[in-house]
């Protein structure tokens, strides 16, 4: 779509909504780009922990986005996603002043941020741009935040100053060790808790894997653990149950659905190797299909 | 003269060796001299119980009267004093139970085909009618509408009529809500439910999509913001699992994700960016009408075997009798008496199969129907590398669990007074599914219609 929308109220219930511009696009490293986008339905009550579905265009699928952050004056929420597939491809494709079709939210419970006064947040790679806004809102709450942040290597390394500004203590951390320290975020994490921290609750959001191991380790201290769980998802409102996980409260197996239970969920309870089974489902189809999206994009057909 | 054949004029179709392998409509319609000829096996009965069996009361012999002069648009203008969507209602009401049930015609042979004649007569319609209704002047109200499924659009459009200012609020990126999510295309051709809607905005109400009420505002705020009074329309979307093991493997969906993604992203459109699972061997739990749209989905995906699996025998099976007669003739198997208790899965975490008992049929339960009871023993196993659970859905919880004081039952329905649709809030209002349960597209309709009159009898005195 070109060319720039009708000048809008924000009173979003009384005018009937054009499509939603992009106002502000960067990129935060080569696969990872950050966007803030016009929704001032969304704007006015996202808090830390929700997230959106967007579609890009009319043929578009449904994808789920975390808030990375809003302006409720301004009508806009930040989205930072990485490219990974058609969609996000697509979604990168769009510059400032364009519009996306459909943007739906805010879904999801917001984070549980009451009571906390000392926190260790652990982000993995883009994870960090969901596990920011938390940190954020906690350490103006005036808890003590201390961040463990691991990327693979320096280029991909986002949210460098802005996790640094929302923490107390801040851990880098890197598989080469081009960035911070070598090693995983599970080292970082384990070196404080046995020197001695104490800590209220750990957030851990990132790769599945990841929370999987945090999760393994916190286990060993009993420290509450909580995580953000990103499943496929198609309606965002409980509808369809495809973002369904599995708790294992007092060794019985309770379904969840991500998109209104969560997307936080008591790390103890998932079982992610089910999870990390399921987000498999559409591998071969979301291939195929970024294939098609890039040769769409390279043949200048786009 | 009326026409005393005891058979009803057979409706046209498309092939089933065909059709399975396309979603367009099954049923063609009428033609002209069907329709003529149809309309005069009615005999303009005394008693019109038939009236009396629509949960709309449309008069019924009065709409066939005309129908049989050839006054097609005076007919559609009997049925639409009573009903909202006729085109729609014509292809999914279960009439069986329902107007045709009680038609004296069907004691010695076959009823009226009502259905297909309303069809007909609203298909007429939207085919010849001249030019939009006008709009109506605004008689200064607003009224806020939950939801853009049957019941929402059934009470925006009868408050848009007397001149309110109506909002519809949908969560999905497209409005019409099961109409276009759940009733697939070939039962339901989203352009009759456009033309529908496109009809509402002609009359002025303002459909807002993406907007999830209970999250980006609350009904509350709703109130607030300057809406006199707001009807929920929010449906039943909320989809139940059995809760046996291996439901979470990849490839057990519910009949509610299986439907969305192939009705309303299209997947099974080459253009759509939705995936969906091109499944070998289908098994489908239930046997409800979404049952069978889900299985015959299935097979137009291009499944070998398709199975509906279902605990009860054939007389219990809830859904129309047309779209179970359809299914069959499609190539769907039914198995009957069989309940599943496993899904069995591969090392990749798949479907590869599911464990059934065969039952038999016991005692009524509370729905009135004979409880299904297992045979022990009688274990056996389906290969397959699909299941898809359509055993029900409830409300979703979301208006609820963020609407102070909104009374419901505990399975999630909201409490109302029937004559109303008013719920325990002061000027909220509520009707269809969100209300009953999974049910009908015409009684959705009627609830919209009971709770446009209320709304419009509290605000306007």
């Amino acid at each position: 779509m070109q060319g720039k929308g009708p000048a809008l109220s924000y009173l979003c219930v009384k005018v009937v909504k054009p499509l939603y511009r992009i106002v502000k696009k960067k990129p935060l490293n080569p696969t990872v780009t950050w966007m803030d986008v016009e929704a001032p339905a969304v704007a006015r009550k996202a808090e830390p922990g929700q997230f959106i579905i967007l579609r890009v265009d009319e043929n578009g699928e449904r994808i789920p986005l975390t808030v990375a952050g809003f302006d409720r004056e301004a009508g806009t929420v930040t989205i930072i996603f990485q490219i990974v597939g058609a969609t996000t491809e697509k979604l990168n494709r769009k510059q400032e002043g364009e519009f996306i079709q459909d943007f739906v939210g805010p879904l999801g419970v917001p984070t549980h941020t009451q009571d906390l006064e000392k926190v260790a947040v652990v982000g993995g790679g883009v994870g960090c741009a969901i596990a920011y806004p938390v940190a954020k809102k906690l350490y103006q709450q005036g808890c003590q935040i201390h961040s463990i942040v691991g990327f693979r290597s320096k280029e991909l390394v986002i949210l460098e100053e802005e996790f640094a500004a929302a923490s107390t203590k801040f851990c880098k951390m890197s598989d080469d060790g081009s960035w911070g320290e070598k090693g995983l975020v599970t080292d970082a994490l384990r070196r404080l808790i046995e020197s001695g921290e104490r800590y209220d609750r750990v957030i851990a959001i990132g790769p599945l894997i990841m929370m999987k191991f945090v999760t393994k380790l916190t286990k060993e201290f009993n420290i509450p653990t909580t995580v953000s769980m990103n499943p496929i998802m198609i309606d965002g409102t409980g509808m369809c149950g495809g973002c369904r996980l599995s708790l294992i409260q007092n060794g019985q197996r309770v379904t969840k659905f991500a998109c209104v239970d969560g997307p936080d969920f008591d790390g103890f309870e998932v079982d992610f190797d089910e999870a990390m089974a399921r987000s498999a489902m559409y591998r071969d189809f979301e291939r195929h299909a970024h294939e098609e999206a890039c040769n769409l994009f390279r043949g200048g057909k786009v | 003269m009326p026409n005393m054949s005891l058979k009803k004029n057979e409706m046209p179709s498309q092939e089933p060796h065909i059709r399975s392998q396309n979603f367009k409509e099954v049923a063609l319609g009428y033609t002209a001299e069907q329709a003529v000829d149809e309309a005069k096996r009615c005999l303009n009965c005394k008693n019109r119980p038939c009236v009396g069996g629509c949960p709309v009361n449309i008069l019924i012999p009065d709409f066939i009267a005309k129908m049989a002069e050839g006054d097609f648009e005076g007919a559609y203008q009997v049925i639409a004093q009573s009903s909202a969507l006729p085109a729609v209602c014509g292809r999914v009401c279960p009439q069986e139970s329902q107007c045709e049930k009680y038609c004296v015609r069907g004691v010695k042979g076959e009823p009226v085909a009502i259905g297909r004649l309303e069809r007909f007569a609203a298909d007429w319609h939207n085919a010849h009618a001249a030019e939009a209704p006008a709009r109506p002047r605004p008689n200064g109200h607003r009224v806020a509408v939950v939801g853009s499924g049957p019941s929402g659009l059934t009470c925006a459009g009868d408050l848009a009529r007397l001149g309110y200012e109506v909002t519809v609020f949908e969560a999905l990126h497209t409005a019409g809500g099961v109409l276009v999510y759940g009733i697939p295309e070939f039962r339901l051709p989203k352009a009759i439910v456009q033309k529908e809607i496109d009809g509402l905005k002609a009359m002025g109400v303002k459909i807002e999509t993406n907007m999830v009420i209970g999250r980006a505002l609350s009904i509350d705020e709703l109130l607030e913001d300057g809406f006199e009074a707001v009807f929920i329309g929010s449906g039943a979307g909320l989809p139940r699992f059995m809760n046996i093991p291996g439901e979470n493997l990849k490839g057990v969906y519910s009949a509610n994700e299986f439907l969305t993604r192939v009705n309303l992203m299209k997947a099974y459109q080459p253009g759509s960016d939705t995936p969906i699972q091109r499944a070998r061997r289908v098994a489908v739990v239930g046997g409800g009408n979404v049952a069978m749209d889900a299985a015959r989905c299935a097979k137009r995906l291009g499944a070998e075997e398709v199975y509906i699996v279902y605990r009860r025998s054939e007389a219990e099976l809830p859904a129309r009798a047309e779209e179970v007669e359809h299914a069959k003739e499609e190539g769907v198997v039914f198995k009957l008496l069989n309940n599943p208790t496993k899904i069995l899965g591969d090392e990749a975490g798949a479907v590869c199969g599911m464990e059934c008992l065969e039952m038999e049929l016991g005692e009524p339960d509370a729905s009135g129907r004979r409880r299904p009871v297992e045979k022990a023993g009688s274990e056996f196993a389906l290969d397959l590398d699909c299941v898809i659970m359509a055993i029900g859905t409830s409300p979703n919880p979301l208006i609820k669990s963020t609407t102070a004081g909104l009374e419901t039952q505990k399975w999630g329905g909201i409490i109302v007074n029937e004559e109303t649709g008013l719920t325990s809030r002061p000027n909220v209002y509520a009707g269809g599914d969100a209300v009953t349960g999974a049910a009908t597209v015409i009684l959705a309709m009627g609830a919209g219609k009971t709770a446009a009159r209320a709304i419009h009898q509290q605000l306007n005195g």
